[in-house]
């Protein structure tokens, strides 16, 4: 197989963790086969709350995958040299998100042995089956590019030409895969609170906050382990994007809160209201969306100031704050809060069971593998150039 | 020649690979005579004739879930000229069905079990016996 | 005879059969050449609330389309159940709702909207609107994404999150059970209608006779002069689904 050589062979450390991430998918797997046997009530969802953790990983994970498009324009479309190191990396990682959206999708289904009945029965009026069709689609780019620019970096030779258009085609494409995730929400009538035209340009802000502080500390952490370093002016302009996604992000949340409690239509302000201070008494997730706001807030300070935002650790922070900032926001209430109150009125709460929690951790964790294989043969192939430069 | 052990042993794991389905089955005490089925007492024909019943009743099946799900028909004339209720619950079921064991009907069961082939339609379809 | 030719032959004369028994079971209404159908509910709730505490049409429907009953609320299925005023009709109550409709809950299931929004998601035709106006389920297509749920602005739909056989007292043979996985709801009793029974539940308020069925597109059936000569209401009709259930209020 493609390099996968580079795989098998690592330090103790590597293979310490890989087989750390394989225990956890393996109890993961076991998991899912009781849910498989006991079905979707071993979840923590309802006849109310339809949606829970795995769709709301499914929707944050679209947007770390379309974020690859951050490094990959920049490097295309404006001929931004610095980003030429990491784009491999973009790429790499949005193969894995999508694997995982389309793993938490899967586990996701009632009847996964129908899954083939989305191509097999094509519904060009279901958003589902766009939201298919552009999943897949970017997976295939992805790894196509991935694997042709990568090869020729393997053999010295520059890449085919036709890979080009391909690369072009992708950053369109990734704007897509988001913009077609938040149709999904936003086209339905009964649910007020995703019934809004910027869920799109929220998704896709909050995406390319997310994406990049994860790609920040993924470099941050590769050249702690000596394996890699993208250069300091890479890691400098994705924080500035990091930047701009995020304030758009929080600008965009707060104009959804003045449409809603300006206009006071209690079918629009309800839903917030559970979100912040809770609903007939239940507050499950009050707690959640305020930690999401004070970590935006702390984001949103360390990142704009210069001066903080220049200094490595303080940057690594601001990173993580904005990464678990968004993951709340987008990967637990956003997409919990549409279904609370219910169109008849409940309030249903909704918290995830520890089978779901061990099968979305698994998925989590073949996403962290994927991650740490694709990194390592890409780091390999270059270390090996650069060996063979010194020779 | 030191490899001979090597050699022989993985040609024992090989052959044991290559035949298991024979121990397996000879375990488990399938054997390869055809099922006896217990034809529904007092019928004397199906819907199609059993030839084509032996061959393509799933296919038949599918062509009537089809059309009394999705398309509301609910009458199929058979080749004889009779009719019935398109219906796996109601009329297949009504004559081979009635001799309930665990899962299927007996009568679907034994040729499934023999081909080794498990159909999910009595997760739902009722094959309890009538009075 | 071929496979397919066997088929082919008994197909058209199924379907011939089937248009035929369809049209003499509503012969009474409009002219021959197979007339327009629009199946339609209408619930007077006057009549209904009349009875204090009747849910027998909830229990004739769940009895014979072996609804489970679920005791956690989280799994529970139904078809056909009540909400007080304000749940079923939210844009519609005052202050003074809640005091005069007190304990009085309303009948509500599935609308069999004309416009539904679970039949534009679903991604496998699982779902789907009828000629006649049923939205129908084909559980064996269904791959329980629950997006129709999502959809739905309703709580119409059931997903079986547990096998619903063991929470069944006694199961109706003559219809199948659903398996874990699936969606489901009210079918405005398509297999009835298919035998020139009316649904379920109208057959069990004949009492009462709150809920009247009928074709909306034949302007002589009892439906059509009930929406005609009295005020009705619809769940949520700013929404655009336009619901085929009318409920009479006052």
């Amino acid at each position: 197989m493609f390099m996968f050589e580079q795989a098998v062979v690592g330090s103790r450390r590597y293979w310490a963790w890989v087989l750390c991430l394989l225990a956890v998918i393996g109890l993961g797997f076991l998991l899912y086969l009781q849910q498989l046997s006991y079905g979707l009530g071993i979840t923590g969802m309802s006849r109310d709350v339809t949606w829970g953790l795995y769709i709301a990983q499914f929707t944050f994970l679209v947007g770390v995958a379309a974020s690859a498009v951050m490094v990959v324009l920049p490097y295309y479309l404006h001929d931004y040299k610095a980003f030429g190191r990491i784009t491999i990396l973009g790429e790499f990682l949005a193969i894995s998100a999508v694997t995982m959206c389309m793993l938490f999708v899967f586990v996701d289904m009632g009847q996964p042995a129908r899954a083939l009945n989305i191509m097999l029965y094509p519904t060009p009026n279901s958003i589902m089956f766009w939201d298919f069709v552009s999943l897949g689609g970017y997976l295939l780019l992805n790894a196509v590019i991935a694997l042709v620019t990568l090869s020729a970096e393997h053999k010295s030779v520059p890449p085919p030409a036709w890979i080009k258009p391909v690369i072009l085609l992708s950053i369109p494409w990734a704007i897509s895969i988001h913009t077609v995730t938040a149709f999904l929400y936003s086209g339905l009538p009964g649910r007020s609170f995703w019934l809004t035209a910027i869920l799109a340009p929220r998704f896709l802000a909050s995406a390319f906050a997310a994406g990049p502080a994860l790609l920040i500390l993924l470099c941050m952490i590769m050249r702690r382990m000596k394996a890699f370093d993208p250069g300091p002016e890479a890691v400098r302009k994705l924080a500035v994007i990091v930047t701009y996604a995020m304030i758009l992000n929080v600008f965009f949340l707060l104009m959804e809160l003045f449409t809603a409690f300006y206009s006071q239509i209690p079918e629009h302000t309800e839903h917030f209201r559970y979100m912040f201070v809770g609903l007939e008494g239940h507050r499950a997730l009050v707690g959640w969306e305020w930690a999401s706001v004070l970590l935006a807030a702390a984001s949103l300070l360390l990142l704009i100031v210069p001066r903080l935002r220049r200094n490595e650790k303080v940057l690594a922070a601001a990173c993580v704050v904005t990464f678990l900032s968004l993951w709340i926001d987008k990967g637990v209430c956003l997409v919990v809060c549409g279904f609370i109150p219910s169109p008849v009125g409940a309030v249903t709460e909704y918290a995830p069971t520890l089978p779901e929690l061990g099968i979305t951790l698994a998925i989590w964790a073949i996403g962290c593998l994927m991650v740490t294989v694709f990194y390592k043969i890409a780091l390999s192939v270059r270390e090996g150039l650069a060996a063979s430069a010194v020779h | 020649m030191r490899d001979r052990p090597l050699i022989l042993g993985g040609l024992i794991v090989f052959l044991a690979l290559v035949t298991f389905p024979v121990w397996y089955n000879a375990a488990a005490g399938t054997s390869s005579r055809p099922p006896q089925l217990k034809l529904p007492a007092g019928q004397k024909e199906c819907v199609a004739p059993v030839a084509f019943m032996k061959t393509s009743h799933m296919q038949l099946l599918i062509d009537w879930r089809e059309g009394a799900v999705r398309n509301n028909v609910r009458t199929f004339t058979a080749y004889n000229g009779k009719t019935y209720n398109v219906s796996l619950t109601n009329t297949c079921l009504d004559c081979h069905g009635v001799q309930a064991r665990a899962g299927q009907a007996d009568f679907c069961g034994r040729c499934h079990d023999y081909a080794g082939v498990t159909p999910k339609c009595w997760n739902c379809h009722n094959d309890r016996p009538r009075n | 005879m071929t496979r397919k030719g066997f088929l082919g032959v008994t197909g058209i004369s199924a379907a011939v059969l089937a248009a035929r028994k369809l049209r003499s079971v509503f012969a009474a209404s409009g002219p021959a050449a197979s007339p327009p159908v629009r199946w339609a509910m209408v619930i007077d709730t006057q009549k209904c609330l009349k009875k204090a505490g009747c849910i027998d049409c909830i229990a004739a429907c769940h009895k014979v389309h072996n609804v489970p009953e679920i005791k956690d609320r989280a799994h529970e299925i139904k078809w056909v159940w009540k909400e007080p005023f304000k749940q079923a009709f939210p844009a519609q109550e005052t202050a003074y709702t809640e005091e005069a409709y007190k304990g009085k809950p309303f009948p509500v299931l599935c609308n069999h909207c004309d416009n539904p929004p679970c039949v534009r998601v679903c991604p496998t035709k699982a779902t789907w609107k009828r000629e006649d106006g049923l939205v129908m389920m084909d559980w064996h297509r269904c791959i329980g994404c629950r997006y129709c749920m999502a959809a739905c602005p309703y709580g119409s739909r059931s997903f079986n999150w547990v096998d619903p056989r063991p929470h069944l007292r006694r199961i109706d043979i003559e219809f199948p059970t659903r398996t874990k996985g699936v969606v489901e709801k009210c079918t405005f009793c398509a297999e009835r209608l298919a035998r020139g029974q009316a649904p379920a539940c109208v057959q069990a308020c004949k009492e009462q006779k709150a809920l009247v069925f009928g074709n909306l597109a034949d302007p002589d059936s009892d439906v059509s002069r009930l929406v005609r000569s009295r005020f009705t209401l619809r769940r949520k009709p700013g929404l655009g689904t336009n619901p085929e259930v009318y409920y009479i209020i006052g």
